[in-house]
């Protein structure tokens, strides 16, 4: 039985508790000659909710242990001396879950009955042509203890989800029995089942701690996993980033922040004023019409998404730069580069900047405006003596959320930056981000053994911390101003 | 100081021309400066105006051709004794015999066309004619031939994909001189090209392959098509729709109508704010983490990428559902409580149907971006080659699959120039879809939303 098919049959007793539920407290009430103390439709409810509320709960945990579970109950099975020739436990782990999944194949495409998989034995069978004529690719031939280990893999995955659907079945009936049992004219079901969805709403709001910490937790334990096998000064001072996938790997962060750091300063260095500009025009100049179409044409540079921009910098604007500007100068002949990345990204956080700075400059209070005029100032001069040094928290805490959507921006570094580490200061060469290493270090091989692999989590929690931190330090400066003028 | 030094200069100036009717300098150079000013403004919505016309035109103009595709007409002969040496029309024993076997018959008839049409080129062999017909040619023929066992023996009138340099010679991709220096393709073919164009054999038609056909490998741009990507896609957003939309609204209905005020509710608030500020591409290596590593989900799946998109999708949607239902007016509330319904049916009877359009917005916007979200998808395995369709959902979650945008960054990897007008075209396709949604919800903003 699958899960979807448990998930099925868990919904279909909820209707029939719902049902069973009502007619209980109609019939109980009739035959008492009393009357209800909600309306009978809250008593099905609460039969419902507790029918199919902790059968999903428990399913879910299920679905989310068992692999733990038996993992670590397998990982005992495998001899020292097999771990060590494949250089690292998960290894062994992916090959015995890659058999088990295999062997199921085995015997429905391959017509071998469950007896015949029990008498197979590594050594005498060749399991590995035999995965192989049903699709399943493996690198070596298989060792009788993984082979071992994968039959008990299959053997205790079945049992687990025999379990499974006993038990959630099981804690659907039990749980609905219960309520329906406790139904009596004078229960209070509609306190009842509005304490439980008030907890599932609590529940739902969890969700977000619950994101938060998954992100902190994988990112920590495996930045720590990495730090035992690759030395942490290293990857901090060191100023080479040179992964080698046979080991002996110089992985040193200082070029990538360095690319970091300088594609989101051209972006920056774009956006900034342009969007500030925009702001003020349109806030402070523009009649109704110019502002009805620009503003709605610069919001929709927000909806694009970065993949648009990505491939806008690799076809057009990075070969326009290096043909027009970087070659005839002599600069470079690379059509990735910081500029080209910056470039594009300015655009992408142009209106990132003007509609956060358009709030901040309509937030500054008529009067101060009026006063400045009275003085006999220009537009200009009110703007630029008056508003922005009014506005100013509020536009540093803009410009710390766009320098963090900057450094966290992956796609158009990716397609526009180019792939090599280097601390250069030459604009036109081809340099890397901390993103764009994340994505080449993670992407194809995700086996978490080897500390080229895993410097991609320490990079991310890396990231993690720079934004956090360039977001904490806006909220906090855009707060501040806010309560000056209220 | 510099301020005052100057008011001083400017006032030293003022005395010399004293009327009020005679512009004076310094009045002339804050005019000047006004004027500037106002000029840099005006410039900065311009620059903006134009970057967003120049990005949208970049990508139309180099994509719009991808929706257009060169074809062949051949009929082809479906000889038996090639193709179903048993004779029996038993698909499963014809499919013994592979695409190998099925290129000889198409070049043959390249060759019959040819002559009846009278075309000759002058230093063509044959082998060369038939390499204006694409790679992928045979497997289509195969396809229709396993799916038609009864028409072995018949000839067929087929329409075949020409070769990728061949379609690109019309959309102007290739010329005769690049040809020359080209491997892959030489002039003579071109030559042959125009002149069965003439014949009327060849034809540029408009390409349903694109949206419909999977992927296909690098030295055949001409096959590749969006089919597993949306189907990808589609997957992930109806995830992503089904699992934020409940999990948000009923976080927001906690968060405005019942936390009290204290801590928990606290820490709740700033992990929304500070979720909504996350790079993506952490997002994409908690998936890793947690949803293929340590539960084992398999990797490339539209389960997985559904699920860290509604994780990236929550706060938008959140934020969202939260201004709609402080927009519904207490009196509402007020009144409901005042004739007796319990603060959750006021909630669920009352507010919650006034706020349904904002928070559909909501939910529409956020699946927008969701929509077009790449970077975590490229962690979760979805860069993946995948030319097999994923079976019917619910089962189809768990297929590898393609998405749009990822597919754009795939094709974006590839050597032949045909897939950059792949890529373009695909993110056509990708905005088009984001411009539907972003219209319906503004539709339904405009229709329904009712200010109090």
């Amino acid at each position: 039985m699958t899960p979807g098919i448990l998930a099925l049959i868990v919904l279909a007793l909820t209707v029939i508790g719902y049902f069973l539920g009502r007619q209980r407290a109609v019939a109980a009430a009739a035959q008492q000659n009393k009357r209800l103390h909600s309306l009978p439709g809250y008593y099905g409810q609460s039969v419902a909710l507790f029918t199919a509320v902790p059968a999903f709960l428990l399913m879910a945990a299920w679905l989310f242990l068992q692999p733990v579970v038996i993992e670590s109950q397998i990982a005992g099975q495998i001899p020292d001396s097999v771990v060590e020739k494949a250089g690292a436990k998960s290894l062994v782990m992916a090959d015995v879950r890659r058999i088990a999944d295999g062997l199921d194949l085995v015997i429905t495409e391959g017509g071998v009955s469950e007896d015949e998989l029990d008498r197979m034995r590594a050594g005498l069978t060749d399991v590995r042509g035999r995965l192989a004529n049903v699709g399943v690719a493996l690198g070596s031939d298989v060792s009788p203890a993984v082979f071992e280990a994968a039959k008990s893999y299959r053997d205790i995955g079945k049992t687990g989800s025999l379990l499974r659907n006993i038990f959630v079945i099981l804690a659907a009936v039990g749980f609905g029995a219960w309520t329906w049992s406790r139904i009596t004219p004078e229960m209070r079901a509609r306190n009842t089942s509005e304490i439980f969805i008030r907890t599932l709403l609590l529940g739902s709001s969890l969700v977000a701690i619950l994101t938060t910490l998954g992100i902190v937790l994988s990112l920590l334990f495996e930045t720590i996993h990495f730090f035992q096998m690759y030395p942490a000064t290293e990857f901090f001072f060191s100023t080479v980033w040179n992964p080698q996938f046979r080991g002996g790997s110089t992985l040193g962060i200082l070029p990538l922040l360095w690319g970091t750091f300088y594609v989101s300063f051209v972006a920056l260095a774009l956006a900034v004023p342009l969007g500030l500009m925009i702001a003020i025009y349109l806030a402070e100049y523009s009649g109704s019409r110019l502002r009805s179409f620009a503003k709605p044409a610069i919001e929709i540079l927000a909806g694009i998404p970065t993949i648009v921009y990505g491939l806008f910098a690799l076809i057009t604007v990075g070969p326009l730069l290096r043909d027009w500007i970087a070659e005839p100068l002599g600069l470079g002949n690379s059509s990735s580069s910081v500029i080209t990345a910056g470039l594009v990204m300015g655009i992408m956080l142009i209106p990132f900047v003007s509609s956060l700075s358009d709030d901040i400059i309509n937030a500054v209070p008529q009067s101060m405006r009026d006063g400045s005029y009275g003085l006999g100032a220009t537009q200009s001069e009110t703007i630029k003596r008056v508003i922005m040094p009014a506005a100013l928290p509020g536009i540093v805490g803009a410009v710390l959320l766009a320098a963090s959507r900057a450094i966290g921006e992956t796609m158009i570094v990716v397609m526009g930056a180019g792939a090599s580490a280097r601390l250069g200061l030459n604009p036109f060469d081809a340099m890397t981000t901390v993103t764009v290493k994340i994505v080449s270090q993670l992407t194809g091989d995700t086996e978490f053994a080897s500390p080229e692999t895993l410097v991609a989590f320490a990079l991310g929690l890396t990231l993690f911390v720079f934004t956090l931190g360039l977001n904490i330090l806006a909220l906090y400066i855009v707060r501040k101003y806010r309560e000056q003028y209220e | 100081m510099t301020d005052a030094t100057t008011v001083s200069a400017d006032a030293a100036l003022q005395k010399k021309s004293g009327s009020l009717f005679e512009v004076g300098e310094r009045t002339k150079r804050r005019q000047a400066q006004e004027r500037r000013f106002r000029m840099m403004g005006l410039a900065a919505v311009t620059f903006g105006i134009i970057a967003l016309f120049g990005l949208l035109g970049s990508i139309l103009s180099n994509g719009v051709s991808s929706f257009r595709q060169t074809y062949i007409t051949l009929d082809i002969y479906l000889d038996p004794a090639k193709l179903d040496k048993a004779g029996n029309r038993n698909p499963d024993e014809m499919a013994k015999v592979t695409t190998f076997g099925y290129a000889p018959l198409i070049a043959s008839a390249l060759v019959e066309q040819i002559k009846k049409n009278d075309i000759s080129v002058e230093g063509l062999s044959d082998k060369d004619a038939g390499d204006i017909i694409s790679k992928e040619a045979p497997a289509s023929v195969r396809n229709y031939v396993l799916a038609h066992p009864s028409k072995v023996g018949e000839t067929v009138q087929f329409d075949i994909l020409a070769d990728g340099r061949i379609d690109g010679y019309y959309k102007g991709r290739v010329t005769m001189e690049s040809a020359q220096l080209d491997r892959n393709v030489n002039p003579e073919e071109l030559v042959l090209a125009d002149k069965l164009k003439e014949a009327g054999v060849l034809r540029t038609k408009f390409n349903t392959a694109f949206f419909t056909a999977p992927d296909a490998s690098d030295t055949r741009p001409e096959a590749a098509g969006l089919g597993v990507a949306i189907i990808g896609s589609t997957y992930m957003m109806i995830i992503v729709l089904a699992l934020s939309l409940p999990i948000g609204v009923a976080a927001s209905i906690y968060l405005e109508e019942f936390a009290p005020q204290n801590r928990l509710t606290d820490v709740i608030e700033v992990n929304i704010a500070n979720l909504a500020a996350v790079p993506s591409i952490v997002f994409g290596i908690l998936g890793l983490a947690v949803f293929i590593n340590w539960a084992g989900l398999p990797q490339s799946a539209p389960v997985v990428g559904g699920l860290v998109l509604t994780l990236m999708t929550l706060p938008t949607i959140i934020i969202a559902t939260r201004a709609a239902l402080k927009a519904v007016p207490p009196s509402i509330r007020e009144a409901a409580l005042g004739v007796g319904a319990s603060k959750m049916q006021t909630i669920f009877h009352h507010v919650l149907p006034l706020a349904a359009p904002g928070i559909l917005t909501g939910a529409i916007i956020g699946l927008a971006q969701a929509l077009g979200e790449t970077a975590p998808l490229l962690l979760i395995g979805m860069v993946a080659f995948v030319r097999e369709f994923p079976g019917p959902p619910p089962e189809g979650f768990f297929d590898p699959a393609a998405a749009l945008p990822v597919q754009v960054y795939n094709w974006t990897t590839r050597g032949d120039p045909a897939f950059v007008e792949r890529a373009s075209g695909a993110i056509i396709v990708l905005l088009m879809f984001l411009a539907v949604m972003n219209i319906t919800a503004i539709i339904l903003r405009r229709r329904f939303e009712r200010r109090w």
